[in-house]
């Protein structure tokens, strides 16, 4: 059984993001990226998989400009068997443009299984697994806390807004991650010399068959601002201030 | 311009969440048409039918929708969308499953939990956990929305008197199939919808230890958040979690005991009306967001504050 992971580059997650003066977007001139702590937990999903002796290849794929790659060596040194860069350069990829082109890749590499991060913590949009499963007219496990695979189905256990659901897919299916998956692993030195040597496709969305349409953006980033800034706060010393202030001045005792 | 707006509801009430999303699709403008789905709904929809606003509301009642699963859901809402301009829901778990499939199918983008409706094509929505606020201009021919609702006053749930409808169920996917529900059981009031929230983290160093906030939320009337560190420690059930990647809240009051304030936790609090910080560790990034701030141990400030209130 194959196994496809999307992996994307994003701003490392301990980054505080800077918005740009002019509201133009994020300041990400020599910000670190890192892989998508979502799609890490992906990733080793997938690797644990394979460990497990379910499924016989792992194949990354990310989709944005050749600095991807990196993301992709990254993926490859936990223990996947090979990667895909669809390269769309600087054009900004929506949810919906990225799932057609993940849709192409399924289409063409037939995996039983789709596994992706529940959200990219830089959009925060939490919509390409669903699209993609749309699309592909797969059913869909999201924010999966426990995964468990066999040769026809998956039974994914979700975290859902009262507690955990657990539902039961019919094969080929879309999983994404939720924190609690599972704990990546680091990559060890050697592996990440071995990953060096791992092959790495470079496609572009032409090349699966996409015309520009397929991938325009949906949405006109107009503006880009700051939050609205908290007032300074008090710093009080006892309890009896706390109480007092909490009812006297905020009151919301 | 026509929305239907997806209503959130347990089979017995609509959650205040509806009537958030409710006001943003009031605030979006034109006919409002409210899609109660579900096994067994006549109750919640004849609360639906009293919403302010609401023109008509369409029942969508069958077993296949018990469960709420994305392919049934989407397949349902696929097939009344022809009618309406904007497709508004709440944000939660289930949507959030569902409304990307319903974009996808209908070849549009999604507007993921908005925070600001500006016109009926342009929205405000928060991106990198709530650092930076995005305005966005859709340019589809059909929007589909998630509301985030902490960002929205709640609609009044009298007033209206919508029509109501029943719509055709289209069949079940048979692609995915329901095996067990494991809900967390609690007597305090929901997290998003509640109007206090206590909260406790790492500091808090013990599941036992968290009976003291458990002890201080009943005391406030208040529902019991958490920090990842707390969920991971194995201290509360991870539908506790207040952040990023848990829920979104905004309570007039949010109290922080043992918090440090990560990035990925303050995308969830920090548009609550009065934030209240305490923390051993003066340098806390907690304290850069809270209105009041106790530099002091949990254990000696906790058991006072139960006393006082």
């Amino acid at each position: 059984m194959k196994v496809l992971v999307a992996v994307k580059r994003v701003v490392d997650y301990n980054v505080k993001v800077r918005v740009k003066n002019d509201g133009s977007g994020v300041d990400l001139t020599n910000v670190k990226m890192s892989i998508n702590p979502f799609d890490e937990i992906a990733v080793e999903e997938a690797v644990r998989l394979k460990e497990a002796g379910k499924v016989d290849e792992v194949v990354l794929v990310s989709i944005g400009s050749a600095k991807s790659e990196e993301t992709l060596r990254t993926g490859l040194a936990m223990g996947a068997d090979r990667g895909i860069l669809v390269n769309t350069d600087d054009l900004a990829v929506e949810p919906l443009a990225v799932a057609k082109i993940l849709q192409k890749v399924t289409e063409k590499e037939q995996p039983s299984l789709v596994i992706l991060g529940k959200q990219a913590i830089d959009d925060d949009c939490n919509q390409t697994g669903q699209m993609l499963s749309a699309l592909m007219n797969w059913p869909q496990g999201t924010f999966a806390s426990e995964v468990a695979l066999d040769d026809t189905q998956v039974t994914v256990t979700r975290e859902v807004d009262g507690g955990l659901q657990t539902v039961k897919l019919s094969l080929p299916a879309v999983v994404t991650t939720d924190l609690r998956l599972n704990e990546p692993r680091f990559a060890s030195l050697p592996n990440i010399m071995k990953a060096k040597k791992k092959p790495v496709d470079k496609l572009t969305p032409a090349e699966l068959g996409l015309g520009e349409g397929d991938i325009k953006p949906r949405l006109e980033i107009v503006q880009t601002q700051e939050p609205a800034k908290r007032q300074a706060g008090i710093k009080v010393v006892t309890v009896a201030e706390l109480v007092d202030k909490l009812k006297n001045e905020a009151g919301v005792l | 311009m026509t929305t239907l707006l997806i209503a959130e509801h347990n089979g017995q009430q609509l959650a205040p969440a509806t009537l958030s999303a409710l006001t943003a699709a009031q605030q979006i403008g034109g006919d409002i048409a409210m899609l109660i789905a579900g096994a067994e709904v006549t109750a919640v929809a004849e609360q639906a039918a009293q919403c302010a606003g609401v023109a008509q509301v369409l029942v969508a009642q069958d077993d296949s929708l018990r469960y709420e699963l994305a392919e049934n859901l989407s397949a349902l809402i696929i097939s009344l969308a022809g009618d309406y301009s904007h497709i508004v829901a709440p944000s939660n778990s289930i949507t959030k499953d569902a409304m990307p499939r319903v974009a996808a199918l209908l070849d549009v983008g999604q507007l993921s939990d908005i925070t600001g409706v500006l016109s009926a094509t342009q929205f405000q929505r928060p991106i990198y956990a709530g650092n930076a606020i995005a305005t966005v201009t859709s340019l589809d021919d059909k929007q589909v929305i998630t509301v985030r609702a902490a960002s929205f006053a709640k609609a009044s749930a009298q007033g209206g008197s919508a029509t109501v409808t029943s719509v055709a169920v289209p069949a079940g996917s048979g692609l995915s199939t329901w095996v067990a529900d494991e809900l967390t059981v609690s007597e305090r009031p929901q997290l998003t919808a509640a109007d206090r929230v206590v909260s406790g983290g790492r500091g808090v160093g013990s599941k036992e230890n968290f009976a003291l906030l458990e002890s201080l939320a009943d005391k406030l009337g208040a529902a019991l958040g958490a920090s990842r560190a707390a969920v991971d420690a194995g201290f509360v059930s991870n539908d506790m979690q207040v952040g990023q990647t848990g829920k979104i809240v905004a309570p007039e009051l949010y109290m922080a005991f043992g918090i440090s304030g990560a990035i990925q936790h303050l995308a969830g609090m920090k548009d609550a009306k009065v934030i209240v910080a305490v923390n051993k560790d003066e340098d806390a990034p907690i304290f850069q967001v809270a209105d009041y701030y106790l530099v002091a141990d949990l254990f000696d400030v906790l058991p006072e504050l139960i006393e006082k209130l």
